[in-house]
């Protein structure tokens, strides 16, 4: 949960959130929570974002899970 | 970063070809390499029939996509699997293959396979007790058995499926680990046809799953974005997240796994055997080409299944 006053930048993958603080690029916050870049592809309003965008105060980055098998 | 043709902001980039594009050059990139690595593997002309597999996910979508955009003869053929496992996954896989089918006016066959064989692949499976619990196995046995009896059918000069490199990176990763040669020997992009036996090739063999994603995305492809249920926990996804973790470790490691097999193959590293019993026969129930005199595989699993559905009726 963000704290009162604070805005954290929320990156969803699937069912599940996570949360980093702003300022910080997508291959940072992916390396954070521990997502392999090469597993996902990110998009902010629903436009893509490559792995030196800086993310900002509020912002919501869905991670497209790419692998698929069986 | 920025697009290397025209300065603008890039979509995707693609670190194993130190190469980032725009979206404009992406969607231009893309099937200007299909076109290049099906004359490099020499795939089909443009006077050929193409019978695309669509199964409604990212990759067969785009291949179909692509080779309209090129100018192909492509169909496509839906297998409806009648899985289910509460979301509805095979419903789905079928609406969006059916749609996309429509919106850009292109011929797709459809086969169901509860009403072909009496029951959807999860029950086949159970019934006929392959594949260690998981209908996996049953399900690609039946597709490929399916997808031949169309292609061959119906007159189609080839079989496209929408294998991308990860598929055949792990692919590739699994027989090298347990060293299996005759699956190495035939893995490639195309597999030439044989007596009753399609062509079947992969022109999407050279893009990493990634680059399939942004392409799907980017072109506004709609495709189903849940994951089989079956698939969970599979080899085949636990291959891939580890070839993963040495992509992010070292850009290109593979594609260089994939293109340097691909090149020993072609000079010679794996031998065909030479041993007579590995001559195919015409399968004795539906005539597609098998390794044993008598019933093929999938007659056979098809047999099982009757076999034990009429003893339960006759009780």
């Amino acid at each position: 949960m963000a704290r009162q006053g604070v805005s954290l930048v929320k990156l969803i993958l699937r069912n599940k959130e996570f949360e980093v603080k702003p300022g910080m690029t997508l291959l940072s916050s992916l390396q954070k929570v521990n997502v392999l870049p090469e597993s996902i592809i990110a998009t902010r309003n629903g436009e893509m974002i490559l792995e030196d965008e800086i993310l900002k105060d509020g912002d919501v980055v869905k991670l497209i899970a790419v692998i698929s098998g069986g | 970063m920025k697009c290397r043709k025209c300065g603008e902001k890039a979509s995707v980039n693609m670190r194993q070809h130190k190469l980032a594009l725009c979206k404009e050059h992406y969607l231009e990139w893309v099937p200007e390499q299909t076109e290049r690595f099906i004359e490099k593997y020499e795939m089909f002309s443009h006077d050929e029939k193409i019978l695309v597999a669509v199964s409604g996910g990212k990759d067969s979508l785009s291949l179909w996509d692509i080779l309209i955009r090129l100018g192909y003869q492509a169909d496509g053929l839906y297998i409806g699997l009648g899985i289910d496992a509460g979301i509805n996954y095979s419903g789905e896989s079928h609406r969006l293959a059916d749609e996309f089918a429509n919106e850009h006016n292109l011929k797709l066959h459809v086969v169901d396979i509860e009403k072909e064989y009496g029951q959807p692949i999860p029950v086949l499976s159970e019934i006929s007790r392959r594949g260690h619990g998981k209908p996996c196995a049953v399900c690609g046995l039946t597709k490929r058995h399916v997808m031949n009896r169309i292609a061959r059918d119906l007159g189609y000069d080839v079989l496209a499926t929408g294998h991308n490199l990860d598929d055949e990176a792990a692919v590739l990763f699994g027989n090298t680990l347990s060293w299996s040669g005759d699956y190495l020997l035939r893995q490639g992009p195309v597999l030439p046809s044989a007596d009753g036996l399609a062509r079947k090739v992969k022109p999407l063999c050279r893009f990493y799953e990634r680059e399939m994603t942004a392409y799907a995305l980017l072109r506004g492809i709609e495709y189903i974005y849940e994951e089989c249920p079956f698939a969970e926990g599979s080899t085949s996804i636990y291959y891939k997240e580890i070839l993963n973790q040495l992509e992010n470790d070292r850009p290109g490691a593979k594609l260089t796994f994939y293109l340097r097999f691909l090149e020993a193959r072609q000079s010679g590293l794996f031998a065909e055997r030479n041993d007579s019993t590995l001559h195919l026969h015409p399968c004795t129930n539906c005539g597609q080409p098998t390794s044993a005199p008598g019933l093929c595989s999938f007659c056979r699993m098809i047999e099982k299944v009757a076999d034990k559905e009429s003893i339960v009726s006759n009780l």
